[in-house]
């Protein structure tokens, strides 16, 4: 493409989407490290009187990290990367233009009901997808304006073959609609019947049916909306920050389309010993197994494109981010099977070795990977030099502790409260009450808070960084820029 | 062929969107009709008891509490009988939970009383030493939402014909009324007087004598009915 070799991008969007994702990141991870510190430390639970207690704040942590946080970041990418797997800017159509502010402005105004509705208590109560139906409504609008940005800039794209980013941008925007829609059907009781609140609703779908749906929902939305989009990003941002072209074409092949396949299958293994037939249990846990294979076949396209660079391991702190993320998504993309095989299930399931397996996959593979998207970003988006790269390295460590911190005592509370629920004395009695099992759990939940404390400093640190690269860094011309990103020491 | 379809976003989206419903398809769809069933004789909740589930909904006990007794020996000891699916039949949403930072709730009503919950929910630490659960006061001075419990009643026996007004069990008795907004009403305030009356909290019966139901009394009353 050579004679577009003058295209100007445009990355109004991209900016604004970057503005929002550190700003849901540092509420999202601040409303976690205190529910977290709040296990351990029950007087934490009145400092907001009725708003306060960790069952209110949970949902606004989730919902703050998954659709405040990851959704920004992937938005932030997706119209940055957009433009340039396509070949064709922004800022040739007024029209893209205007949906995208909508967009953003539109998905703001959700956070903020959402926030205040969650807050108040206004809930569906499924897990991931709490908004109540006039939310629920915008929520389409919003993802409808971004369907129309993928499908108009497609459109208009001068690169004819779509990049494998794209496809997974795709996946994400296809797979989450589905869900989305048919999860949260439920009928407005005030439009039904005259009377109460009408904000108020009650799901289309009952007991059993209703379980099922949900978790056909919450395990892919965990797909959609912290696997699919996160590989996007790393497919563009690891070539491009390093200099190497992607490994293999093939295992991309293999692994997306295996990926789109497997993963749906999976949901089962979230209802194992529950009240769903036996053949879905079997087929959620068989099927968790399989997803190993496209899973790792991302993970491991991605180390091998550093083959025979590793030296840039050391010299590079963003390549450091995204090979640690890719091999956090391996460890992840391992445990879960583990945890889906029906015997490990029967110990696993109902404890805090779920949380921790959870937060391996988002704090070493989600959120690693978006602020190494935003890192490469942000020079090319504010035309500056990263303010700081020892404070890029310092982060690193410091949320990587937190994260090994986090995982291996939540390990260590999840199977040891398995293991005392089941066990019986000599006459099978059994052998705990069920607060003998809460409290053996302290130690493990202060060290667990001690953990996202040390990931929401990193976090603050990260925020600072980019806080000084757009206020007060070096002039550089993004548009130039190569591969490595450009950062003072 | 991937060629072929990478340069047609069309057919490349309309390929995504079948490969990931075909799992839906197949694992969802079939199983409807059949797991809705109830158990016999199941009820359909008290117009008081949905306001409870929905006090319970509304301070998310999900995120600590299970309403699900999986099938070993360690959980029906502990909690009782094992979960039937067609028990679930009128829970709309279901309230399984994922995680039990506290004990299992889905047989609760079997072994705790009304006196145990109200200390419980004013202090747990006072019947449960050590308990990490926060106290849930506000539930005592709250106002629990009788008409939208009596709108979500009317819809679900409207719209899925979720046996309000009949006899169940064959006794020639109406089971359970719904009646109209001023029959529920009397009939909600009714047995919330029944709940209060095995409370100690004063600011709780006097409302109650005053015609309004605080939210403990609606939760107490859904906790109770959890069998």
């Amino acid at each position: 493409m050579q004679n577009n070799a003058a295209l100007e991008y445009d990355y109004t969007i991209a900016k604004m989407f970057v503005f929002s994702t550190i700003l849901f990141g540092i509420v999202g991870m601040v409303i976690g490290t205190l529910i977290a510190a709040q296990l351990a430390f029950p007087e934490l639970n009145y400092l907001l009187g009725e708003y306060g207690t960790f069952s209110r704040l949970r949902p606004l942590h989730t919902n703050g990290v998954i659709f405040g946080f990851t959704l920004s970041g992937i938005w932030a990418t997706w119209y940055y990367v957009g433009q340039r797997v396509l070949k064709v800017s922004m800022a040739e159509s007024p029209f893209l233009m205007a949906i995208g502010k909508l967009h953003f402005w539109l998905y703001m105004l959700v956070m903020v009901l959402a926030v205040v509705t969650l807050l108040m208590g206004i809930t569906a109560s499924k897990e991931y997808a709490q908004l109540e139906w006039p939310l629920d409504l915008l929520v389409v609008v919003v993802w409808v304006l971004w369907g129309l940005s993928i499908f108009g800039l497609i459109g208009i794209r001068r690169e004819k073959t779509l990049y494998i980013s794209m496809w997974y941008y795709i996946a994400t925007f296809l797979g989450i609609a589905m869900l989305y829609l048919f999860n949260n059907m439920a009928i407005p009781t005030q439009l039904v019947t005259g009377y109460g609140s009408w904000l108020h609703s009650v799901s289309m779908y009952a007991g059993t049916n209703d379980a099922l749906v949900q978790w056909w929902y919450g395990h892919n939305a965990v797909a959609f909306g912290f696997t699919v989009p996160i590989i996007a990003m790393i497919y563009y941002f690891l070539p491009k920050e390093s200099g190497q072209a992607v490994y293999s074409y093939k295992l991309s092949l293999l692994s997306f389309w295996g990926l789109m396949f497997v993963y749906l299958w999976a949901g089962g293994h979230h209802l194992i010993y529950s009240t769903v037939p036996d053949w879905m249990q079997s087929m959620g846990s068989v099927f968790s197994v399989v997803l190993i294979l496209p899973s790792w076949g991302s993970a491991i396209n991605m180390l091998l494109t550093m083959k025979g660079e590793w030296n840039q391991l050391t010299e590079n702190p963003l390549i450091k981010f995204m090979v640690l993320a890719s091999t956090f998504y391996m460890l992840s993309t391992l445990e879960g099977p583990i945890q889906s095989i029906k015997s490990v299930n029967a110990i696993a399931h109902f404890t805090d070795w779920i949380p921790g397996h959870v937060h391996d996959g988002v704090l070493g593979w989600v959120v690693f990977m978006i602020m190494a998207a935003i890192f490469h970003m942000a020079p090319r988006l504010f035309n500056k030099e990263l303010y700081s790269k020892s404070l890029v390295e310092k982060q690193f460590w410091l949320q990587t502790t937190g994260i090994v911190l986090y995982f291996s005592s939540m390990w260590i509370a999840g199977i040891t409260q398995g293991m005392m629920w089941r066990a019986v004395d000599e006459y099978g009695n059994l052998a705990y009450s069920f607060i003998d099992t809460v409290t053996v759990l302290h130690p493990y939940y202060t060290i667990r808070a001690v953990g996202g404390l040390l990931y929401l400093i990193g976090f603050f640190m990260f925020a600072y960084n980019i806080y000084k690269t757009f206020a007060s860094g070096k002039e550089v011309d993004g548009s130039t820029l190569q591969n490595k990103t450009p950062m003072s020491a | 062929m991937f060629h072929w379809l990478e340069e047609r976003p069309f057919f490349f989206a309309v390929g995504v969107f079948v490969v990931i419903a075909f799992a839906g398809l197949i694992e969802i769809l079939p199983n409807f009709a059949q797991a809705s069933r109830p158990i016999e004789g199941l009820k359909p909740y008290s117009v008081l008891e949905i306001a409870g589930k929905e006090v319970y909904k509304k301070d998310n006990c999900i995120a600590c509490h299970s309403q699900l007794i999986r099938p070993f020996k360690s959980e029906t000891d502990r909690y009782g009988m094992y979960s039937l699916s067609g028990e679930y039949a009128y829970d709309r949403p279901f309230l399984w939970g994922s995680k039990r930072t506290g004990p299992d709730l889905h047989r609760v009503g079997n072994y705790r009383t009304t006196d145990w919950h109200e200390n419980h929910m004013w202090e747990p630490t006072s019947v449960v030493p050590n308990s990490i659960m926060p106290a849930y006061k506000h539930m005592f001075s709250n106002i629990a939402d009788i008409e939208t419990a009596y709108a979500e009643a009317l819809t679900v026996k409207n719209v899925f014909n979720v046996p309000y007004d009949q006899d169940i069990n064959g006794d020639g008795n109406v089971d359970v009324a719904l009646g109209s907004w001023e029959d529920a009403r009397a009939q909600a305030l009714k047995e919330a007087e029944a709940i209060a009356a095995d409370m100690k909290n004063q600011d709780v019966k006097d409302a109650v004598a005053r015609g309004e139901i605080p939210e403990i009394v609606a939760i107490i009353a859904y906790m109770n009915r959890l069998k």
